[in-house]
């Protein structure tokens, strides 16, 4: 802009007293040109013409209308048919959604998703911690788990820890790879589908978790164990207050894709006949026949526990984010009482200013 | 070539008694490239000695050792006649355990190129972390309460009281320096390195981290810098050496060094990096 047009909207601004853009939020201001501003009226060339007061127009986007139309037509559409098509027989969803077989195999997959997924992703911190060390047979060993467990399909792990229950029957120690404290809780020597579930479900979540520590570890700066190192602060503590913390950015967001596909992925265990939500669903409508709707049922589960762990997911990414950003944006809960705040006083000054 | 350090000539200084580093013939290789080799420097208690030399001199691996972040391969450093990083055991040199050493490291604080202050945290929680929890010897942890008395003065020292609860992100480069030489002030240390403590500042930012440094070059604290800014160089140090290819080339006072270099690659070093408004 040259000086002479800043000049001239510095002094345009001053009567209106709302700052450099009072020229574009005012609809009227009383120093709007009228005659020449109109197309058909070519202006010379150079800093002779002022252009201060004109007012801006911003371009017009017709195609993104377009757009808008059709895929808002497009939602109608399939929000219409879910309500009107009877196949969907909400009636039996609604009846099925909260019966108490439902509820105790929501409870089951809760159960199966918080144990395998805390203990996966405590071993996980293990392995990455191994994986990190400086010893060649840790490394390996972390290695060789995570290529072992990614590997193979859920399902084969699954029913391979449910059968090696069958297979051993009579030994009760000295399984590889395994939590002892699952054979103390059974003290049987038999793998119960519990336990297989849980079991299989871990350690396959642990192979996959101790990647995403190791790439969060990864992610902090190098320097940053150099200065806590230099100020003397103990090994464990350069971990968990300093490393640790600041890895989280990097590690929440592919954990809670994790535990979410965990949440969903618990429903592999149908295969064992552990009765959580998916088996109790297929349980039913194998008598039932209403196949649709009750798998509507388990879908609707699944998508409230989705919906809660992204909330929590929300506001503990937002704790990790202290100091990573300068200034932390608001919740959703922040600006609605920021909107209402702003919304209710603007009605109220011009309630004011019209009396 | 000497390698004693004058003591600091400054009239208002206390008479340091702590804080003599003692270099012996260190050390240290990187694969195949010797980056330092055999450098033996002196620096009195309360001296301040500054390091120049070209880039890949070796300066910055030579501050690093005196904290032992690297072991050196050959030679030793001694701090008020103890060993940094090992003990003597019969005819051998045994590292020491991890605890040991950061007991030592709590003796001698680092302020680093790049701040490397700790993001999450604020700047008075920047300060307060290592005093209450580093092993110490010979003196207590402090408290939390105490540790925060005590982070307020120190930022209160380099001017940021008033920012003690800012993130690092959001305060300014210089004030982030600031705030790490406070954090390396508050295990009260014998002996200060300071790794090119303004190369990652905008020019008008690097005073106010000059000032801070020039205050504490009066305080009776041993002080080693690397810098490049040879005007502050002048105006700081007891003893400024210069660097080169893993060798110290030349030491002593700034007036002879600057003005009347002995050496050839000194000559040409300074005649480089002295702009020629530089009156000495």
């Amino acid at each position: 802009m040259s000086s002479t047009a800043t000049r001239a909207a510095q002094s345009a601004a001053g009567p209106a007293s709302a700052g450099p853009d009072a020229g574009v939020s005012n609809p009227g201001p009383s120093a709007e040109p009228g005659g020449p501003q109109g197309p058909e009226n070519p202006q010379s060339r150079g800093p002779a013409t002022d252009y201060a007061d004109y007012r801006l127009v911003p371009s017009r986007h017709p195609w993104r209308w377009v757009g808008t139309a059709v895929v808002a037509l497009g939602v109608a559409a399939v929000a219409w048919s879910l309500a009107t098509n009877p196949r969907w027989e909400w009636g039996v969803v609604a009846q099925w959604f909260t019966a108490q077989s439902v509820v105790n195999g929501l409870v089951e997959t809760l159960k199966l998703t918080a144990i395998s997924g805390a203990l996966g992703f405590v071993l996980g911190f293990i392995l990455a911690l191994m994986r990190l060390s400086a010893s060649p047979l840790l490394v390996s060993v972390s290695w060789t788990f995570s290529w072992i467990f990614r590997s193979t399909p859920l399902l084969v792990q699954m029913l391979l820890w449910y059968n090696l229950g069958y297979l051993y029957e009579k030994i009760s120690l000295g399984i590889p790879f395994t939590d002892v404290r699952f054979f103390e809780v059974q003290t049987t020597t038999l793998i119960s589908q519990f336990a297989a579930a849980v079991l299989g479900l871990t350690l396959n979540q642990a192979a996959y978790s101790a990647e995403i520590i190791r790439g969060g570890i990864l992610s902090v700066d190098q320097g940053q164990l150099e200065a806590a190192a230099a100020l003397g602060i103990p090994a464990w503590r350069r971990s968990t207050r300093i490393v640790l913390p600041q890895a989280m950015r990097a590690i929440l967001p592919t954990a809670f894709n994790e535990i979410i596909g965990l949440v969903k992925g618990t429903s592999i265990v149908y295969v064992l006949a552990y009765s959580e939500l998916f088996y109790t669903v297929q349980v039913i409508y194998n008598r039932t026949q209403q196949v649709l709707p009750l798998l509507l049922v388990a879908t609707l589960w699944y998508v409230v526990i989705t919906s809660v762990l992204s909330v929590f997911q929300y506001y503990i990414e937002r704790h990790y984010s202290k100091g990573a950003v300068r200034t932390l944006p608001l919740t959703p809960l922040q600006k609605a009482r920021r909107f209402f705040a702003t919304h209710a006083a603007a009605s109220d000054n011009r309630a004011r200013s019209t009396r | 070539m000497s390698t004693a350090v004058a003591a600091p000539e400054h009239p208002t200084a206390p008479a340091a008694t702590r804080g003599l580093v003692e270099i012996t013939k260190v050390r240290k290789s990187f694969g195949a490239t010797e980056v330092l080799k055999g450098i033996t420097l002196t620096v009195e208690p309360g001296g301040v000695a500054v390091i120049v030399g070209p880039s890949g001199s070796g300066k910055s691996t030579l501050l690093r050792t005196i904290n032992h972040l690297e072991k050196v391969d050959g030679g030793f450093i001694a701090i008020d006649g103890e060993l940094v990083g090992y003990e003597v055991r019969g005819k051998r040199l045994h590292e020491l355990r991890e605890k040991d050493i950061l007991k030592q490291r709590t003796e001698i604080g680092m302020v680093f190129q790049n701040f490397n202050l700790f993001p999450h945290l604020t700047a008075l929680e920047n300060v307060t972390e290592a005093p209450v929890v580093a092993p110490r010897s010979g003196k207590p942890r402090l408290t939390k309460a105490e540790a925060r008395e005590r982070g307020l003065e120190l930022l209160d020292r380099v001017g940021l009281k008033d920012r003690a609860g800012a993130y690092p992100r959001q305060l300014s480069g210089g004030q982030q320096q600031r705030v790490a030489i406070a954090r390396a002030l508050a295990l009260d240390p014998k002996i200060l390195l300071f790794d090119e403590p303004t190369s990652a500042l905008d020019p008008e930012l690097v005073n106010e981290v000059l000032d801070v440094i020039r205050e504490l070059a009066t305080s009776g604290t041993t002080l080693i810098i690397v810098t490049h800014e040879m005007g502050f160089a002048r105006d700081v140090a007891d003893t400024v050496v210069f660097m080169d290819q893993g060798q110290i080339v030349e030491q002593g006072a700034p007036q002879d060094i600057f003005t009347n270099p002995q050496e050839e690659r000194t000559r040409s070093f300074f005649s480089k990096v002295i702009e020629p408004a530089f009156n000495i």
